[in-house]
C-alpha cells in the first residue's frame, strides 16, 4: 500500500513533465521506508531531494506535493490502520451510501471515496472534461445503482412515507455525487493538468505566430523558456575536439622533460570550438512585429549557449536595442522597441545602410547573421550590395521570412534580390521553425 | 544494506547532523540535512546546486569537521582527466627504477637457463612496475583508499568536459574505480560524496539520475543572521538584524551580482571595524563596495541608498 501511494505520486510527477527513472522510484521507496510518513515536512524534504532535480522541477513537485498527499496520506496511513480489524468495516460503506452521508463521518467518506477512486482508476485521468465521467464512474463502484433501485422502490409504494425517503435518497445521492466531483477535479490537478498544459503548448507551438491571441501570451512565455532550455541542454556540451593528426611538439617536450626528454605522454594539437555569436537584425514594422517578439524571446533565453547576441530592429533606420532588451523587462522593452521603432515606413536600403556606417564589425568570422522580415521596402533601393558584403563576412546568413514562399517577389517585396547572398532562406510561420533554424544555428557550432 | 558498518557514526538522525553541523559552525536548514541523511543511508551522492557563495562547498568542508574525516577536494576544469583525478604512473620512478635493475639484470636472470625462464622472470618484475608502489593516488582515489571513510568534494562539476562526467559514473554509482593494469579498486569505506555546480552549462541526465539533488538558495533572513553571528559573534543584535534586512533587499534589485554570504560576513566584519552600532546612509555608502563587485551595481544601488537604509532600520 506505502508504494502503491509512492508510484502514484511518480506518475503525478510525470504527468507533469518530471522525469523519473527506475533507478529513482526505488530510491524514493527505500527513502520513505527510512524517513516515514508522519512528518510530513520531512517527506517533501525527501521526496525532492531524491526526485526532482532542478529548480523549476522542485517548484513542480511542491505544488503536486501539497495537492497529493493533502489527500493519499490520510487514507493511507487510515486504510493501513484499519486494514486488521475492520475489512467488514470497509464493505458496508460502498454498501449504503445513505447512512455513509447521514453518519457524517468525514474519514469513513474519505476513504470510501479514495477506494472508489481507485476503482474507478482515477489516475488516468487527462483532461477536466473528464471530471464528470470519473465522477459518474465513482458513484458506479459505490453502489449507486443499488441506491437507485432503492430510491425507485421507495417511490412506488406511493406513501408520505415513501417519498420522504426517496426525497432522502436522493439528497444523499447529490451530496455524494457533489464530493466525487472534487476527488475528481483534485485527481484531475494531480495527475492530467500536467498532460494538458503539455497538449496545450504543443497545439500552440503549432499555431501560426501572427495568429496568436494576447491571451495565450502567457502560455507562450512559458512554452518558448521550455524549448529554448531544449535547445540549451542539446548543445551546451562543449566538446574539445581533439585533432590526432597534428603531434604539439612544444607541449610535448615541455611535459616529458622530467622523464629526460623520452615522451611518455604524447599532446596533440587541438581544434578550438567558436563560440556562437549571433547578430539579429530585425523587421519590427507592422505584421512582422509579433514574430520578432517570440524570435527575440528566443535567443534572449538561450543566454547561456549564447553569450554573445547583438541585435538590431529597423523600419525606417536602425537603432541597437540589445541594451534595452537586457535592462529591462522583457514584454516592456519589446514595447517600447515597436512604439518607438517600427513606427515609420519600412526602408531596408536605408537600415542596412545605418549597420554598415555604424556597427559594421559587430559581424565577424564566428558570427551568424540572422535577418528576420518580409523584404517589403517600399519599391526603395534594398542596397543588395551592402547585405551581400554583411553575407561575406559572416560565418553564415539566415534570412527569416514570416511570408510564405508563393508570396515572395510580388508587390514590393525584394526576397528574390537578397536571396542568392543568405546561406538559408527559411519561411517562419510557428515556434516550432524558429526553433529549427536556432538549432541548426547552434549545431553549426560544433 | 544501509546496516553495514561504516565509519560515520555520528549520522544516526537528522536532528543529530543538524547539530553536529552546528558544532563546527554551519548552520544548516532541515532540507539540507535531510539530504546529508538520505545521502549517507542511500549511499548516493549528493549533487548541489545553487547561487555562487551560499556555502555549497562550505558544507562539504563543514562535513569533513564535524565527522572527523580526511576531506578531498576535486577542483574541477575545462580539460581536466583522469590523470589529474584519478590517479597517475609514477614515470620518474619507474624510469628511475629500470635504470637499477639494468644494472642487476645479470644476478636476476642467473638461475634462467632456458628462455621460457627468463621470460617468467621478466614478468613477474612488469607486474612489480605496474604495481600500488608506482601509482600515484589523486583525489577520487585517494578517497577510495580511506579506511575511516573521508568526505569526497568534486567541486564545481559544470566546469568540467563531458567526458569526464561520464567517466564519474563508475564511481558516483559503485564507488569503485578500474585501474586497467592492476583491476578493480573498491572503497573500503564509501565516501560522503558531494558534487557541486554553478550551472555553468546543464549536467547530463545520466549524472542527475544518480544522484541525490539539494537546491540551496539564498539564506532566509532569519537563518542569515545565524550564520552571521556565527562568523562575527562580537556583532550587536540591531546591527545584525539590520544589516542582514540591507543585503537582502539587495537581493531582491535588479542587479548583476546578487552579494552571497560570504560578502555579508566580510561587510559585518567592515562594519565592526568601523565601530558601527546601526546603519547610516554615508557608512553604508563607504563599505558598499565589500558587497557589490560591479561599479554599475554600486551606481545602481547608490541612487535608493537612503531609503534602502532607512527600510532596513526601520524593519527590525
Amino acid at each position: 500500500m506505502a508504494d502503491k501511494v509512492i508510484t502514484d505520486f511518480i506518475r503525478a510527477l510525470r504527468s507533469a513533465d518530471i522525469r523519473v527513472s527506475t533507478g529513482e522510484s526505488i530510491d524514493a521507496a527505500r527513502a520513505v521506508r527510512l524517513i516515514g510518513y508522519a512528518d510530513r515536512a520531512k517527506l517533501a524534504d525527501t521526496l525532492r531531494c531524491v526526485l526532482a532535480k532542478s529548480p523549476e522541477e522542485k517548484a513542480t513537485h511542491d505544488r503536486l506535493f501539497d495537492l497529493y498527499f493533502s489527500r493519499a496520506l490520510d487514507t493511507a496511513s487510515k486504510s493501513v490502520s484499519n486494514a486488521a480489524p475492520g475489512d467488514t468495516e470497509t464493505d458496508t460503506t460502498s454498501d449504503d451510501m445513505l447512512s455513509l452521508i447521514e453518519s457524517g463521518d468525514e474519514a469513513k467518506i474519505t476513504i470510501a471515496l479514495a477506494k472508489a477512486g481507485q476503482e474507478a482508476e482515477i489516475q488516468d485521468i487527462e483532461f477536466s472534461t473528464q471530471v464528470s465521467f470519473f465522477a459518474q464512474k465513482m458513484m458506479k463502484s459505490m453502489g449507486l445503482e443499488r441506491l437507485d433501485t432503492k430510491m425507485m422502490d421507495a417511490f412506488r409504494r406511493l406513501t408520505d412515507e415513501g417519498e420522504g425517503e426517496a426525497e432522502k435518497l436522493i439528497e444523499a445521492r447529490r451530496e455524494m455525487f457533489m464530493r466525487a466531483r472534487n476527488y475528481a477535479q483534485q485527481a484531475f490537478e494531480t495527475y492530467g493538468a500536467g498532460a494538458t498544459e503539455t497538449f496545450r503548448q504543443e497545439f500552440l507551438s503549432e499555431k501560426a505566430i501572427t495568429q496568436l491571441d494576447r491571451r495565450d501570451l502567457e502560455r507562450m512565455r512559458t512554452l518558448v523558456e521550455k524549448l529554448a532550455r531544449r535547445l540549451a541542454v542539446k548543445h551546451s556540451r562543449r566538446r574539445s575536439k581533439k585533432n590526432r593528426g597534428q603531434l604539439d611538439l612544444r607541449k610535448t617536450l615541455r611535459k616529458n622533460a622530467g622523464f629526460d626528454g623520452v615522451p611518455f605522454e604524447l599532446l596533440w594539437k587541438n581544434n578550438k570550438r567558436d563560440r556562437p555569436k549571433i547578430v539579429a537584425v530585425c523587421d519590427v514594422s507592422g505584421s512582422v512585429a509579433s514574430v520578432v517578439r517570440f524570435f527575440l524571446m528566443l535567443i534572449y533565453s538561450l543566454n547561456d549557449v549564447v553569450p554573445d547576441i547583438e541585435s538590431f530592429a529597423f523600419s525606417g533606420r536602425l537603432e541597437s536595442v540589445g541594451d534595452i532588451l537586457e535592462q529591462q523587462d522583457f514584454s516592456a522593452a519589446m514595447d517600447e522597441i515597436i512604439f518607438r521603432i517600427g513606427m515609420s515606413s519600412t526602408d531596408y536600403g536605408q537600415s542596412f545602410s545605418d549597420l554598415k556606417m555604424d556597427h559594421w564589425n559587430v559581424i565577424d568570422r564566428r558570427t551568424t547573421l540572422i535577418v528576420l522580415g518580409d523584404g517589403r521596402s517600399n519599391y526603395g533601393d534594398p542596397r543588395v550590395d551592402i547585405f551581400s558584403e554583411a553575407a561575406s563576412r559572416a560565418k553564415q546568413t539566415i534570412w527569416l521570412c514570416p511570408e510564405a514562399e508563393s508570396q515572395w517577389g510580388s508587390g514590393d517585396s525584394e526576397i528574390p534580390r537578397y536571396r542568392p547572398y543568405a546561406n538559408r532562406m527559411v519561411h517562419v510561420r510557428t515556434i516550432k521553425d524558429l526553433e529549427r533554424v536556432l538549432d541548426e544555428v547552434l549545431a553549426s557550432y560544433n | 544494506m544501509t546496516e553495514t558498518k561504516t565509519g560515520y557514526a555520528p549520522l544516526t538522525s537528522i536532528d543529530a547532523i543538524t547539530a553536529g553541523l552546528a558544532s563546527v559552525g554551519y548552520i544548516s536548514t532541515r532540507e539540507i540535512s535531510t539530504a546529508i541523511y538520505l545521502a549517507h543511508n542511500l549511499r548516493k551522492p549528493i549533487l548541489i546546486e545553487g547561487p555562487a557563495g551560499v556555502g555549497k562547498t562550505d558544507l562539504a568542508a563543514s562535513m569533513g569537521r564535524f565527522l572527523n574525516v580526511p576531506l578531498n577536494r576535486l577542483q574541477c576544469y575545462e580539460g581536466l582527466d583522469e590523470g589529474k583525478a584519478l590517479y597517475e604512473w609514477k614515470y620518474g620512478k619507474q624510469l628511475l627504477y629500470t635504470q637499477l635493475l639494468k644494472e642487476k639484470l645479470g644476478e636476476v636472470m642467473d638461475g634462467a637457463t632456458s628462455l621460457a625462464a627468463a621470460f617468467d622472470k621478466l614478468t613477474s618484475f612488469e607486474d612489480l612496475f605496474f604495481s600500488e608502489t608506482f601509482l600515484e593516488p589523486r583525489p577520487l582515489l585517494t578517497a577510495m583508499q580511506q579506511t575511516q571513510g573521508s568526505v569526497l568534494l568534486i567541486d564545481e562539476i559544470d566546469k568540467s568536459d563531458e567526458e569526464f562526467e561520464a567517466y564519474l559514473l563508475e564511481i558516483l554509482s559503485d564507488y569503485q574505480v578500474t585501474v586497467p593494469e592492476i583491476g578493480t579498486i573498491q572503497a573500503q569505506v564509501p565516501p560522503l560524496v558531494i558534487l557541486t555546480s554553478n550551472n555553468i552549462r546543464e549536467l547530463g541526465d545520466a549524472l542527475k539520475r544518480r544522484c541525490l539533488h539539494l537546491y540551496i538558495d539564498f539564506p532566509d533572513p532569519k537563518r542569515e543572521r545565524a550564520i552571521v553571528q556565527a562568523r562575527v559573534p562580537d556583532v550587536s543584535s540591531d546591527l545584525l538584524k539590520q544589516l542582514v534586512n540591507f543585503v537582502h533587499s539587495l537581493r531582491d534589485m535588479d542587479i548583476r551580482k546578487r552579494p552571497s554570504i560570504s560578502e555579508t560576513v566580510d561587510w559585518a566584519r567592515t562594519l565592526l571595524l568601523m565601530h558601527a552600532s546601526e546603519l547610516d546612509e554615508d557608512m553604508v555608502r563607504t563599505t558598499l563596495n565589500v558587497l557589490l563587485k560591479h561599479e554599475s551595481d554600486i551606481q545602481a544601488v547608490d541612487k535608493e541608498l537612503r531609503k534602502l537604509t532607512r527600510d532596513s532600520v526601520a524593519g527590525q
